[in-house]
């Protein structure tokens, strides 16, 4: 069984896997490396790896600058509102398309992708004079109307391989049972469906956490501004001057995502997974 | 309109289709309006609105009535050459993006399929810049490329290759900068998709063909490939339709300078839009775009799946 390579084909695997990991991980290190380094050595020609004199002053300059905890929180709400409505509504119309297989789910699916083709701008003018007309242009609400619709092709999609991985065979022993469709709903698929509904939400938190192209066009008042958008404003004009507050700041911002990316990592590979294969 | 049209049919199909009794239908349709008629609102809707604008001279801030005007605005974009020059510019950053992204990740995905020490670290780090918002990525990548302070110029300068550049404003080095921004940025998610796939592919398949004495490269040509093509094509397919319309991951970096040469469609039709408010001629560009995308598309799907046959 030569399936193991040889001592030095693994040597070059390693180096390989190495030479990855440091083209994914540097700019993100260099990033850290800024926001910790006090001006004198942000203007210093030879720029080091580690600063000499770790500060926190970025930091509590970056937030006198610009408005970024009250921008986090804009996010906080309109990630988290979009995030719980698109859950809502996505997961009982996953649960059909899963479970019926009929021309709508086909439908469904096929429109995953299909909305996927169309650039954003094509979508976003008619949006944008829609929700003036409705007045909801630079509204949270009306944000937040917009991220629910751009999560849920793919929440869908997600949350219809979750589904599928519930056998149905558990549904129809509770219903020989006695069982009837509400109380097997609740009782057997609920809590199988649990996971999967979490890893979900949690996704479409991050995509709206992140997402820059709606809010910028979306958002006008700088006081609903969201997070990304208020730190285009550190690149602006300034632009050189402030690498300090301006890494402290993007530091911030990404820690959030970060973290809720982290503990749903597993399950949205795997989600995407059931998703990729089982449709 | 495809999703409506198909909808209508499968409603009149639905008494004898496979989907069960008619009770168990019509439960089914209440629980599938909530996300449908969001989409069919919010997403079907504008779409349709969107390329209706294309045919009008619609403006911002104007008090006139919009007007139909036919074709007015394709026949203008045929003659705007900025745009053709952004669009160029667009397929050559789709392109350039989607193709290493793809190699690198294939490369990254075999790594982590082997049984390496690290290797759970090794996946967690790999899909990092996934979790990052793009303007994170953006604003990371400009301290990176920054001239005096950036690591980029003092690694070359500690190499002595010379005292480096202004990556982002020179003219010639702006889109190749901009493209190793994209390819790093849409790595883990290709790399992801990929692996998973691999996942799929039959061990013992891998073992027999061992057993006959197949090399690596044999093995991945005979066993890996033919197993993980579907997703390959997929995910390609995917990225070129993400890349061509990403916006802003550029914004962020070169907000589409020096000169244009990093404009890429969807900044020039952002512009077009929201700064001079011509929401008819940008929703035209919107067209052009989708249009263009598809044939590439069309054509890019069919020579692969011809080519399989092949095989």
């Amino acid at each position: 069984m030569n399936l193991r390579p040889g001592r030095a084909a693994r040597g070059g695997q390693y180096a390989a896997l190495l030479a990855y990991l440091l083209f994914l991980a540097f700019p993100f290190l260099w990033l850290l490396s800024t926001a910790f380094k006090p001006p004198r050595e942000l203007a210093s020609l030879h720029p080091t790896w580690i600063p000499k004199d770790p500060t926190l002053a970025n930091f509590r300059q970056a937030f006198d600058e610009q408005p970024l905890l009250h921008a986090a929180l804009n996010s906080l709400a309109v990630a988290a509102g979009a995030a719980v409505i698109a859950v809502l509504v996505a997961t009982p119309a996953a649960y059909v398309t899963a479970r019926l297989r009929t021309r709508l789910s086909r439908a469904a699916t096929g429109w995953v992708v299909v909305g996927q083709a169309f650039p954003f701008v094509l979508v976003i003018i008619p949006l944008f004079l829609v929700l003036k007309n409705l007045r909801l242009v630079d509204s949270v609400p009306g944000l937040v109307m917009v991220y629910v619709v751009w999560a849920l092709p793919f929440a869908l999609w997600m949350l219809a391989g979750y589904v599928r991985a519930v056998p149905a065979e558990l549904e129809e022993a509770a219903a020989v049972d006695g069982a009837g469709r509400l109380r097997t709903l609740v009782s057997v698929t609920a809590p199988l469906l649990a996971p999967g509904v979490v890893a979900t939400g949690l996704f479409a938190f991050i995509s709206a956490w992140n997402e820059f192209f709606f809010a910028l066009v979306l958002l006008k008042t700088p006081q609903k501004q969201t997070l990304p958008v208020v730190l285009t404003h550190f690149v602006g004009a300034e632009g050189v001057a402030d690498l300090g507050p301006l890494a402290a700041a993007a530091l911030l911002a990404t820690l959030p995502s970060l973290v809720v990316f982290a503990i749903v990592q597993r399950r949205i590979t795997s989600g995407l997974l059931a998703g990729a294969v089982k449709s | 309109m495809t999703l409506a049209t198909a909808t209508k049919r499968s409603a009149r199909r639905a008494p004898d289709g496979p989907g069960g009794g008619r009770t168990a239908e019509r439960g089914a349709w209440f629980l599938v309006l909530p996300a449908l008629i969001p989409i069919l609102v919010l997403s079907v809707g504008p779409l349709l609105y969107g390329v209706a604008l294309a045919f009008t001279d619609a403006q911002s801030g104007r008090t006139a009535p919009t007007r139909w005007i036919g074709a007015l605005n394709f026949r203008d974009l045929l003659h705007d050459t900025l745009f053709w020059d952004s669009f160029r510019i667009g397929l050559l950053w789709a392109v350039g993006v989607t193709v290493p992204q793809f190699l690198l990740a294939l490369g990254l995905a075999l790594l982590l399929n082997q049984e390496l020490r690290l290797r759970g670290f090794a996946r967690a780090l790999a899909i990092v810049p996934w979790a990052m918002p793009e303007v994170v990525v953006g604003i990371m990548w400009r301290l990176v490329y920054n001239p005096d302070a950036g690591v980029l110029n003092e690694t070359l300068r500690d190499l002595g290759l010379g005292d480096g550049r202004d990556w982002l404003s020179g003219l010639a080095t702006a889109l190749p900068a901009v493209i190793v921004v994209g390819v790093w940025a849409g790595m883990p998610q290709t790399t992801v998709t990929l692996l998973a796939g691999l996942q799929n592919t039959p061990r013992e398949l891998h073992e027999a063909a061992a057993m006959d004495g197949a090399g690596a490269w044999r093995r991945f040509r005979a066993v890996t490939w033919p197993a993980l093509r579907p997703v390959a094509l997929a995910v390609t397919a995917l990225n070129l339709i993400w890349n061509f319309n990403s916006f802003a991951l550029v914004y962020v970096l070169t907000s589409g300078g020096p000169g244009g040469r990093t404009r890429l469609p969807m900044l020039f039709a952002y512009e077009e839009a929201f700064r001079y408010g011509q929401y008819g001629y940008a929703a035209a560009m919107g067209c052009v775009m989708v249009a263009v995308i598809s044939v590439v598309l069309a054509c890019f799907l069919a020579g692969r799946l011809r080519g399989g046959q092949d095989a």
